[in-house]
Order: C-alpha cells, then structure tokens, then sequence
C-alpha cells in the first residue's frame, strides 16, 4: 500500500516499519476518537453535562492527561498472582485487536493484507481476546476476577456465533470472504436492478445488520452486556487486579476493538470506503477512502456507544438467553432466507 | 421463548437518551462549570451556621444538644451595674470562647433550633473549605462574620409574620 501512495520503491524492512507504524495509528486513532467523541462527551450529553471542559478546548486533551494519569499509577501485581500469565493477558488481549485491524481495507489499494478468507481471519482473530480475558481472570488470584473471567468468557463464545452467523448473509450476498471483495460486491451492486446507490447491505441485510451490532456490543462486555464487570457484584470483574499500565492496555483495547468493529460493520454493511456514485476503482478513493471509512465507523460506533449509555445490564441468564434462545436461531433464519432469496433473484 | 425485553420500551429509553443529548448540545446543560459560574444557593441551604453573639446568654443549650459535640463554649459570670439606682447588681453571662469545628458538624441544625434566644443562623454560604482541617474549627469572631450573609427570612406558612417580627436580628 505504501508503494502505491508514494509511488516509490521502499525496502521490506522500510514496508513493515511503515505498516506498524499505520497499524497503531489504525488502532489507536479510532480509540482516542471513540473515547473523547462518545465516552467523554456524548455521555454527558445524554446525562445533561458537559464532560471534560478544562484540559485544552473543550476538553480536548483530558485523553492525553488520563493516559498520563495511568502511566503514573503504581503497577501492581497480587503475590498470588500468576505472574506471567498475569503479565501477558493484556498483550494478548491488545494483539486481537492490532490483528483484527489488518483486514479492513480503507481504500481500492489501502490495506495492509488482501486474502482471500479476510472476513473469516477477522472473526478468528477476534475470539483471541477470549484467552486474554480468562488469562487475566485466571492469573489474578482473585475471584472476583476468576467469575469475571469465565462470565466473559461464556458470553464471548454465546456470541461469537450470532456474530460469525450474522456475517454470513453478507458473504452470502457478495459471494467471497474477501473484505475488499465485500466492498466490491456493494458498490457495483444493484438492489432489483436499480444500481443508484450500490447495495449497501444494510438495506438488504438489516437483520445481520442488528445482529451483528448486538453480538459487537455483547463482544466488547460493554453494558448492556457488562456482566463480566459487573461492578456492583465483581468490583471490575477481570480488571478487579490490574492497575496503570496493565489497566490502560485493557482499556485501549476494549475501545479501539470497538473502533475495529465499527470499522468491520461498516465495511460490511455500509459500503466501507465507497461513497455511491463514484466509480470505485478511481485513485481518489485512496485519498478519501480512509475518511469516508472513518465517517461511517463513527456512524456505527454513534449507535454500539447509544445502546450502551442508555440500557441498564442484562442479568447472567437473560444474557445467555437472549444468545442462545433468540440471535442463533433469527442468524440462522437470516442465512435460509438470504440462501434462497440469492437462489431466486 | 424466554423472557425478551420489551421492543417499544426500548425505543422509548434510546428517545430519552437522544432527546437529552439534543437539549444539552442546543439549550446547555442542567450542571455548571463551578468555579466559574456559581449557583445561587436556596435561602434555606444548610450552609454554615452564624453566630449573633450579642443574644447568646452561654446557656451551653446547643452544645448539650449537639450530637456530636462540636461546640465549645466557655464562660464568666460578672456583676452589670443595677438598672435603678439602688437595686442590687445584677449577674450576667459573659461568652469567652463560642467555637463551632465543622471538621465534626453534621449540620443537623438542632443547635439553631434548641437556640432560646436566637443566637444562631443558618446562612447558605458554602465555600469555607480549609487545606488544614484544624482551621474549620470557627471561633466567635468568624461565626459572627457569617452574620452577613444571613438571608431575609422568607415566609414559612400563612401567620408566620407574627412569628418572623419576634426574630431580632
């Protein structure tokens, strides 16, 4: 990608300092604007407050004092700890979403992998998280963290499927796991042979649309789903013993995966980099590819961060239950239905 | 089927949140910014308590009365000179010491009640705060300072002017 922008030949060593440099500007760009757009301020809104007003306009830098606020917590460890494993699940949390963000292109020759199974390697990487989080829960000696852990745990596997199951109508209706390919199929899509627009695949596939959101916002354990962190019961579930560093890891993680989500969603069902009525092989794509992608990933984060500052948690059970009893069961109905309607039309 | 959350109620509480968020972008929000802009207090906010010495008789009332003990009183009897030439003189309380800590007040606000000589007030002042905490213990001269900003009193109930003139200032 970086050949194609510059249009100069750059050494392998060069390419990779270039991807990881993108790679963390991919990840932690999303964070921070998720973080002050809707944790700090959207929030407030919803709550008649204004939020962060202080630190530089409007509050704009109150994310660099909490990151320095962290950076100077002390860094504790329980002495019953597991200390590697307590060491490591952060990392290995961080590593599913640095992984999950290769897969979404941001432009016609903007992206840092295209192979063909991309949609299914995102997915994969996506469940990785799971083993941090009972890494942490496990390694803290705590069992507040213990029941956190395997609470996250037993929800992330209930919907990880109603998440795979919902992505499915979209590879059904493009016809390849390829994400640019996704992009592809939509904006030279038709919807009844009328192509004004493309297809973006929230008009023809709104059921996974509303899936897939809710299975996203189940993933990251934000409320309505925050069993795992329930805090009146759990204290902070599987964080309870992180603390500085460790906790902002956490931290980062779960919001930039949210970003990456949001990024998913709206490639797969809002059309990703494309805007309607272009044509989607123009280089102009490479340039404002990544801000129409970031436009619409904020469209979609505006609705996962809505849910969350408006319900109140799900209890344990009614959580499963709404997994197992009624999103697998709509997913899969969504799979028949758009099979046949692909069949018919 | 289990126990689904209802659809309709849902929608209601994301146009709550919605509605919310639109008022406060377009009309501000219900919180300030304090230490620039300050609300003004109701008249009757427990603020601090202010002391008009010259009704106070010492009669250790309100530090009886105070549930945790944090008025300290100390007093002297002396002789007044007699009203009428060749009366006896008569014996008076003088107030020492009057210190209020609101290190400990509760600001249950019994000691005004109890007070039988309407020696002391409620005011809403509220920014009094002290980097050592030993400075919240408020002598005489500070409780009266307080006096100033005693707020007019308003009317409880129909009939309380009769009750309002009895209250000297």
């Amino acid at each position: 990608m970086s050949s194609a922008i510059l249009a100069i030949e750059l050494a392998y060593w060069q390419q990779t300092v270039l991807r990881a440099l993108l790679g963390l500007v991919a990840v932690l760009l999303p964070a921070g604007t998720l973080v002050y757009l809707f944790l700090f301020k959207m929030m407030s809104f919803m709550q008649s407050r204004l939020g962060p007003m202080e630190t530089g306009p409007y509050g704009s830098l109150q994310l660099l004092a909490e990151v320095g606020k962290f950076l100077q917590k002390e860094d504790l460890i329980p002495a019953a700890a597991d200390r590697v494993v307590f060491k490591l699940a952060p990392f290995v949390v961080l590593i599913s979403t640095f992984l999950l963000v290769l897969v979404i292109p941001a432009g016609p020759d903007l992206w840092f992998i295209d192979i063909d199974t991309g949609i299914f390697l995102a997915l994969a990487v996506s469940s990785i998280s799971v083993i941090g989080i009972l890494m942490a829960g496990w390694a803290s000696a705590s069992k507040y963290s213990l029941i956190g852990g395997l609470r996250a745990a037993g929800q992330l596997v209930a919907y990880e499927l109603p998440l795979v199951l919902a992505v499915m109508g979209v590879v059904i209706q493009a016809g390849t796991l390829n994400v640019q390919g996704i992009v592809m199929a939509q904006a030279s899509g038709e919807i009844f042979g009328w192509g004004g627009i493309g297809n973006p695949f929230i008009l023809t596939q709104f059921v996974g649309f509303a899936i897939f959101l809710i299975a996203v916002q189940a993933e990251l354990t934000q409320p309505p789903f925050d069993m795992p962190v329930a805090e009146s019961e759990l204290v902070t579930g599987y964080l309870t013993e992180y603390s500085g560093l460790r906790f902002l890891m956490f931290f980062i993680g779960e919001f930039a995966t949210a970003g990456i989500f949001s990024a998913l969603a709206a490639t797969m069902f809002l059309g990703g980099w494309y805007v309607p009525g272009l044509d989607p092989t123009d280089n102009l794509f490479n340039v404002i590819g990544p801000l129409v992608l970031i436009g619409k990933m904020v469209l979609v984060a505006f609705l996962i961060f809505w849910f969350r500052f408006t319900y109140p948690r799900f209890r344990e059970d009614q959580l499963q239950q709404l997994a197992w009893k009624f999103l697998i069961p709509l997913s899969l109905v969504n799979i028949v239905a758009t099979g046949v309607l692909k069949v018919v039309f | 089927m289990p126990a689904m959350p209802k659809l309709p109620g849902m929608l209601v509480g994301l146009g709550v949140t919605f509605r919310t968020m639109v008022r406060t972008l377009v009309k501000g929000s219900h919180t300030v910014q304090y230490p620039r802009v300050k609300e003004a207090p109701v008249p009757r906010a427990r603020g601090v308590i202010a002391l008009h010495e010259e009704n106070c008789t010492s009669c250790m009332l309100c530090a009886r009365e105070c549930p945790d003990w944090c008025i300290y009183i100390e007093g002297h009897k002396y002789k007044a000179p007699p009203r009428r030439p060749g009366g006896k003189p008569r014996q008076k309380n003088a107030l020492d010491r009057f210190d209020i800590d609101f290190a400990l007040c509760m600001y249950c606000g019994i000691c005004v009640e109890v007070c039988p000589f309407e020696a002391l007030f409620w005011t809403p002042e509220y920014e009094y705060s002290e980097p050592r905490i030993a400075d919240l213990l408020h002598d005489k001269s500070l409780l009266g300072k307080w006096m100033e900003t005693v707020p007019d009193f308003e009317d409880y109930e129909s009939g309380s002017e009769a009750k309002k003139a009895q209250v000297p200032r």
